[in-house]
């Protein structure tokens, strides 16, 4: 940070972040478009559940993105779909963070046997698939955004979990972390004043992991009929296209566009997050800075020392 | 040796911890759908089998414990029930029809994806700059956001229908009858082609990029130096020396990958229609018949955790340091 007059505090160090690297600018930009549609589209959008016309037709002028089996407009179903779709993912993204970091970060600042205990618990909830657990949890509960909620954050926080256990483990040997408890603080305060703080930025990079992975498993799962399939969200506007036989009968517009929305808002994010990794890995700002001032100079800058860039989560 | 079984031993423990799940889920569960399903079916049922099916809900009024220790045996004998979808067959009849198409589907899209997404992290780090390496991981990136069930829609809709290249769904030709014979197997290959290369397509950036970034991380080591400075040849460094070592946090990250590859290609099945038990299931959801769900549910969670002990077993092989810590 080069200083002087620049806020390097706060928010600003974070849209520094985002206008510094192109990989996040550009996500920023995806993701701030998909905002404004869930915020604006279902107010400007036709009635989804209106009978607008012959089933399976083609996009058309009136009809940008053609018209589903039952005759209603794709594109309205689109647009009013987007906003129930970035909730969920952004609530569990948020939610799954919130119990991970609980969990986590109490196994690895007590350690013994709470961690132990709290890391077999998490163990456990890694290995069984999620997809299935999901399933049949969400069959037995109504169908709807709540029930999807539920069943993602049950199903996702152990991840979270495991990461920031690991990394509340190296902080809790930091001798900052040693001065506050002999200073006195109580573990509460460490915790959340000392630790916390300075996984700010790897907490954020979890949140847009975990909305990655929301998303795309509240597609999945509502694809398979388990959301309420009278409501309009990504999944579900799939699922019709499914039910209707959309496939065999050639109607590409009815699954296309919801597909590729989902891919954007999932690859807007993971773009934002390769701009946050500077914060948490300083070496890649350096080495950044280096190669300009190289080329600044006129010459060619040679192989760094490799650093390992942060990579997507599986 | 004695880490494999410590290995077992949490494996078991996570086995039980979903038997468990599954017992008590019907049990906890709000509204009692249990009774509703039950209700539904009077009438449609033998008396005996309605009778089963509380017996599998709970709706007895034999005391929880010695219900769980019920369930437990009946477990552990296979069985898991009867289906509602499917009556009178019992579930492990009609998830044994269909898990054999899941293991190959599954299976062979994990084990492909890992080979030539690993392959391709190893070439992109050593050529590091080349196109390899600046825009196939974003673009494999690009086509993981996208849900793996999609892109089958995609590829059964383009390759599919409007090509007419492949067959729309089925694991292999009505006409043919299973057997181990060119025919059919070529069949079977040709009907598996899409499901299997939609997955693979999808999970390519996951492997490519965690390879990438560990041998970058390691061809800056001492020892790989050293392995150059020696004049040993590029290829040999490369593979014997740094991808070698690389491997551990892919194989690592394979176990883990596996219950989520075989969520996406249970989605994947029901797009082409095949037989197996993502196709299965979605009978299941539709007719709430919940024992037949809760039955998938167990078989696959049990295949996936066998799976991640073999994938412990392949790490001991690679990494010599949990051999001797271990042992």
């Amino acid at each position: 940070m080069s200083g002087g007059a620049e806020k390097t505090t706060g928010i600003g160090i974070w849209v520094e972040a985002i206008r510094r690297d192109r990989k996040a600018t550009i996500g920023a930009v995806i993701l701030a478009l998909f905002v404004l549609l869930a915020v604006v589209g279902p107010f400007v959008a036709e009635d989804p559940d209106e009978l607008v016309g012959v089933p399976l037709q083609p996009p058309s002028m009136q009809h940008w993105l053609g018209t589903t089996g039952q005759g209603q407009d794709v594109l309205a179903q689109l647009l009013v779909g987007s906003r129930t779709s970035l909730l969920i993912g952004f609530s569990v993204g948020i939610s799954v963070v919130l119990i991970g970091a609980l969990i986590g970060v109490t196994a690895g600042y007590f350690g013994g046997r709470i961690d132990a205990l709290l890391t077999l618990l998490f163990n456990v909830f890694l290995v069984i698939p999620g997809l299935p657990l999901a399933i049949i949890i969400a069959a037995y509960l109504p169908a709807g955004p709540f029930t999807i909620m539920f069943v993602l954050i049950v199903t996702g926080w152990a991840w979270n979990a495991r990461v920031l256990r690991a990394q509340t483990l190296a902080q809790r040997k930091r001798d900052f972390v040693f001065a506050s408890v002999v200073a006195g603080e109580s573990s509460f305060r460490i915790v959340t004043r000392e630790i916390l703080p300075t996984m700010t930025s790897l907490l954020v990079s979890q949140v847009i992991g975990g909305t990655v992975y929301a998303i795309g498993a509240q597609v999945g799962l509502e694809y398979l009929g388990l959301g309420d399939v009278s409501a309009f969200t990504w999944g579900t506007n799939l699922y019709w296209a499914q039910n209707d036989s959309a496939l065999l009968t050639g109607a590409w517009w009815t699954f296309v566009p919801t597909g590729i929305c989902v891919a954007l808002v999932g690859f807007g994010l993971t773009m934002l997050n390769s701009g946050f990794d500077e914060i948490t890995n300083p070496r890649l700002g350096l080495e950044r800075s280096w190669r300009a001032y190289l080329l600044s100079k006129g010459r060619k800058p040679q192989r760094s020392t490799p650093v390992v860039l942060e990579g997507t989560r599986d | 040796m004695v880490y494999i079984f410590q290995r077992l031993a949490f494996y078991a423990l996570a086995a039980w911890v979903a038997l468990t799940l599954n017992f008590f889920l019907p049990r906890l569960m709000p509204g009692d759908p249990a009774t509703a399903l039950v209700a539904r079916l009077q009438g449609r049922l033998a008396p005996g089998a309605l009778e089963a099916l509380r017996e599998t809900f709970g709706l007895t009024d034999a005391p929880l414990i010695s219900q769980y220790f019920m369930y437990l045996s009946h477990v552990l004998r296979g069985d898991f029930g009867i289906s509602v979808a499917y009556f009178p067959a019992p579930v492990s009849e009609v998830i044994g029809t269909g898990l054999i198409w899941t293991i190959f589907l599954a299976g062979t899209a994990v084990l492909i994806s890992f080979a030539i997404g690993t392959l391709l992290g190893v070439m992109a780090a050593w050529w590091r700059g080349s196109w390899l390496d600046t825009i196939l991981p974003p673009s494999l990136v690009f086509l993981g956001a996208f849900p793996y069930f999609w892109l089958a829609m995609l590829a059964l809709y383009a390759l599919g229908f409007t090509l007419g290249w492949f067959p729309l769904g089925h694991a292999y030709g009505d006409d043919l009858t299973p057997g181990f014979n060119w025919l059919f197997l070529s069949d079977v290959v040709r009907h598996g082609a899409l499901p299997i290369g939609t997955v693979v397509l999808a999970t390519l950036g996951g492997w490519l990029l965690s390879m990438r970034n560990t041998m970058v991380s390691i061809l800056g080591s001492d020892y790989v130096n050293l392995a150059r400075a020696k004049g040993l040849p590029p290829s040999r460094v490369v593979l014997r020396y740094a991808a070698r070592n690389a491997l551990l946090p892919s194989v690592t990250g394979f176990g883990m990958a596996l219950g989520f590859v075989l969520g996406g290609s249970l989605l994947t099945e029901i797009v082409f229609s095949y037989p197996g038990q993502g196709y299965l299931l979605v009978q299941a959801v539709r007719n709430q018949d919940y024992p037949l769900m809760q039955g998938i549910f167990l078989v696959i969670t049990l295949a996936v955790l066998g799976a991640n002990w073999l994938v412990d077993i392949v790490y001991l092989w690679l990494d010599p340091r949990t051999r001797e810590s271990g042992g």
